[in-house]
C-alpha cells in the first residue's frame, strides 16, 4: 500500500498570537513550530501503524512550505515514513495548497491520503475535502478510527451525536482526529534515521488561489470574572438566571 | 443572482445549525437584494413550506434516499449541480460533520472560494470580505472571496435563529444522484444526549474531579440545565469520559451560551476551545486557576460541595419559574 500523509507547520499550541504590518501578517517573531497536532497524532501516527502491520507500505509525507518548514518535515520523517516532499511556496489558500498537494498525488497512485482535520492555525478545515474532490476519490472527515484490510478501508467519523462506520475501497482521503491513533515521541533511531532519507523540493505549480486574507483581529479583551464567594451559590444560580440570562 | 442555504438533517430532520445557516443566508441576501433559497438534501420529516417563515422563497428538494446518509463526494456533485441549476453564487453551510465533509469539495468543484468557521456577516463595502476564527479562537481573519461564486461555512452556535411569518414554494430539482462509494455499516447515536456542538450549554469537568467515579455531580448539573457534558483533554485521555467530551484546541471547539468549568485550570489549549462562548462559569478550588481570567463569573472553592449547592440553586429557580 502507498500512504501519502499531509503535513503541515503550525505555531505551538502556547504560541503569542499577535499580528504586523497593520496587522496583515501573522507575528512569526519568538514562535516555535510545531508539526500540526492532528497532522502528527492521527494522520502520521496511523501510517505508520498500517506499515507496521504491512511492511509492504510506502509512506510519503507532503508539506506545502518555504524552507522553515525543514525542522518540522525532519521531524515528521523521525516518526516514521519514507520520504518527503516540499512544495517550495507559502499560502494561506486552502484551495491553492490543495491544488499544490493534488499534483503531486495524482502522480503518485496513493492508496490512501491521510490529513489531520484541520490545522490549529487557520482552523479551515479544507485541505481533505478539496484534494478528494480534485483526485475524484471518496473522502472521510473527522475519523476517528481507520482500518485497512485488502484494498478496503474501514472508518469511523463523528457525525452529529455519535459516530458512524462505513467501508470504502481504495483510493480514499481521509481527515483525522482524535482517536484514530496515539500521539508517539520519535526515538533516536529515527532522528538519525531521518538525517538520510530524502526530502525533495519541488517549485509549485500555476494556481489562482480563490481567497485572501485582508487583515486579522485580535478579540477584545474580556471584563473582569464576577466572583461569587463559595458560602452564596445559590447567588451564582441568581446571576445567572437574572442578570446573564442563560438559563 | 442568489443565496442558496443548504439543509443538513440528522434522522430525517432539519438540525438546529441549518436554522442557523438558514437565518444567516436570509441576512446575506438582505445585504445583497437578492432571494434566498435553501437545497434540501434527501427526505425529511419537517413541513419545508414553513421554511418561508425564515424569510426562504424557495425550497429545492433532491428527495433522494441515498442523500440521507452524507457521502461527500455524492453530495457535492449534487449540490454543484443544483448550484447551476438554480443560478446561485452564494452557497451556505453549516461548519459542521457534513459542512466540514462537503462544503470544501463543493469549493474545489466550482473553483469557488470558501471561507469555514465565518462568524459575521459579509462586509461588501470593497469586495467580500467575511470574518472567520483563526487560531481555535485566538483571533479573527477577514478572508476576501476572490471569485463570482462564494461559498461560506458559519460556525454553529454563532448566530441566532429568527423567524417571522411566511411559506416557501417547495420544488423537486431533477437531478441525478451518483451512487455512494461509502457503505455505512454501523451508526452509533449516543441517544438521550444534546451534541455537543450544538448545545445551548455545556457542563464540563477537568481533572479536578479526581475520577470517573465523581461525574454524578456534573451530570445531575447537566440534567437540571437541560445540558451537555464535556472534559478537558486529561480527562478523556484517561478514559474517565469518551474522548468525543474532549474540548479545546485539540478536540471540539464550541460556543454555547453558557460553560460551566468544574476543577478545570484553564490551560491555554483547553481555553481555545471554549473562549467563544458568551457566559463561562468557573468553579476551581485554586484562586490561581488562569481560567478566571477568561471566566464571566467564578466560584473559588472545592467542587465537591459547591456544585451540589448549585444543581439545587438552579432546581429552585427552574421550579418556580
Ligand atoms: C499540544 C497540546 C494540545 C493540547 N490540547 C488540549 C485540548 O484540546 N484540551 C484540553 O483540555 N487540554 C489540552 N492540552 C492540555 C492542557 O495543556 C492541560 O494540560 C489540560 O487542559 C489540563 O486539564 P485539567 O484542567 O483538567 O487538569 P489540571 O491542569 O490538572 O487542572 C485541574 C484543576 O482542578 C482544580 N481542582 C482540583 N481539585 C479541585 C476541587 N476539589 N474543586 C475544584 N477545583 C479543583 C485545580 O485547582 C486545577 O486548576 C493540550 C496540551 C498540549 C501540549
Amino acid at each position: 500500500m502507498k500512504i501519502l500523509v499531509c503535513i503541515s507547520k503550525a505555531p505551538d499550541t502556547t504560541a503569542k498570537i499577535s499580528f504586523k504590518d497593520s496587522n496583515t501578517k501573522f507575528e512569526e517573531a519568538g514562535v516555535q513550530w510545531i508539526i500540526n497536532p492532528y497532522d502528527e497524532w492521527y494522520a502520521l501516527v496511523k501510517a505508520i501503524e498500517l506499515k507496521e502491520q504491512d511492511t509492504n507500505t510506502t509512506i510519503h509525507l507532503i508539506t506545502v512550505g518555504e524552507s522553515d518548514c525543514e525542522p518540522i518535515i525532519r521531524k515528521a520523517l523521525a516518526l516514521g515514513g519514507d520520504e518527503a516532499i516540499r512544495i517550495n511556496v507559502d499560502s494561506n489558500d486552502s484551495y491553492y495548497i490543495a491544488a499544490q498537494i493534488s499534483e503531486v498525488a495524482k502522480n503518485g497512485n496513493y492508496d490512501l491520503v491521510l490529513t489531520g482535520k484541520e490545522t490549529i492555525d487557520y482552523n479551515s478545515s479544507s485541505i481533505g475535502g478539496m484534494l478528494a474532490e480534485l483526485l475524484d476519490m471518496p473522502y472521510i472527515s473527522l475519523a476517528t478510527r481507520v482500518e485497512v484490510e485488502g484494498n478496503t478501508a474501514k472508518v469511523s467519523r463523528e457525525i452529529d451525536g455519535g459516530e458512524e462506520t462505513a467501508e470504502v475501497k481504495l483510493p480514499l482521503v481521509v481527515s483525522c482526529q482524535k482517536g484514530v491513533a496515539e500521539q508517539r515521541i520519535p526515538n533516536m533511531r529515527g532522528i538519525m534515521a531521518a538525517r538520510t532519507k530524502p526530502l525533495k523540493v519541488s517549485e509549485p505549480i500555476t494556481v489562482t488561489a480563490l481567497t485572501s486574507i485582508v487583515n486579522f483581529d485580535l478579540p477584545p479583551a474580556k471584563a473582569n470574572v464576577k466572583l461569587v464567594a463559595a458560602d452564596n451559590v445559590a447567588e451564582l444560580a441568581r446571576l445567572l438566571h437574572e442578570e446573564a440570562k442563560v438559563f | 443572482m442568489s443565496v442558496l442555504i443548504i439543509i443538513d438533517q440528522t434522522e430525517n430532520q432539519i438540525k438546529k445549525s441549518s436554522y442557523e445557516a438558514l437565518t444567516y443566508g436570509v441576512s446575506v441576501a438582505h445585504q445583497l437584494g437578492t432571494n434566498a433559497d435553501a437545497l434540501v438534501l434527501g427526505t425529511v420529516k419537517d413541513n419545508l413550506s414553513e421554511l418561508g417563515k425564515y424569510g426562504i422563497k424557495k425550497v429545492y428538494t433532491i428527495s433522494n434516499t441515498i442523500l440521507n446518509i452524507v457521502d461527500a463526494q455524492v453530495y457535492a456533485a449534487a449540490i454543484a449541480t443544483a448550484t447551476t441549476e438554480t443560478g446561485a453564487n452564494i452557497l451556505i453551510f453549516s461548519h459542521n460533520q457534513t459542512g466540514k465533509a462537503v462544503a470544501a469539495r463543493v469549493s474545489a468543484r466550482l473553483q469557488a472560494g470558501i471561507v469555514t468557521g465565518a462568524c459575521s456577516l459579509p462586509d461588501t463595502t470593497n469586495g467580500f470580505v467575511v470574518k472567520k476564527t483563526v487560531f481555535s479562537g485566538k483571533a479573527f481573519a477577514n478572508v476576501s472571496i476572490n471569485t463570482p461564486i462564494k461559498i461560506i461555512a458559519i460556525n454553529p452556535n454563532s448566530f441566532h435563529t429568527s423567524f417571522k411569518e411566511g411559506i416557501a414554494d417547495v420544488s423537486e430539482l431533477n437531478i441525478t444522484v451518483a451512487s455512494p462509494k461509502i457503505k455505512v455499516i454501523e451508526v452509533n447515536k449516543i441517544s438521550g444526549e444534546v451534541p455537543l456542538t450544538e448545545a445551548d450549554i455545556v457542563v464540563s469537568g477537568g481533572r479536578g474531579l479526581k475520577g470517573p467515579e465523581n461525574w454524578g455531580i456534573l451530570l445531575d448539573l447537566a440534567k437540571e440545565l437541560g445540558a451537555a457534558t464535556a472534559c478537558s483533554r486529561p480527562v478523556g485521555d484517561a478514559h474517565w469520559r469518551p474522548h468525543h467530551e474532549h474540548v479545546g484546541q485539540t478536540g471540539v471547539q464550541i460556543a454555547p451560551n453558557l460553560y460551566i468549568a468544574i476543577g478545570i485550570s484553564g490551560a491555554i489549549q483547553h481555553l481555545a476551545g471554549v473562549n467563544r462562548s458568551k457566559v463561562i462559569v468557573v468553579i476551581n478550588k485554586d484562586p490561581e486557576a488562569p481560567f478566571f481570567k477568561a471566566a464571566d463569573y467564578g466560584i473559588v472553592g472545592d467542587a465537591f460541595e459547591i456544585v451540589p449547592q448549585l444543581t439545587e440553586a438552579i432546581r429552585k429557580i427552574n421550579t418556580n419559574a
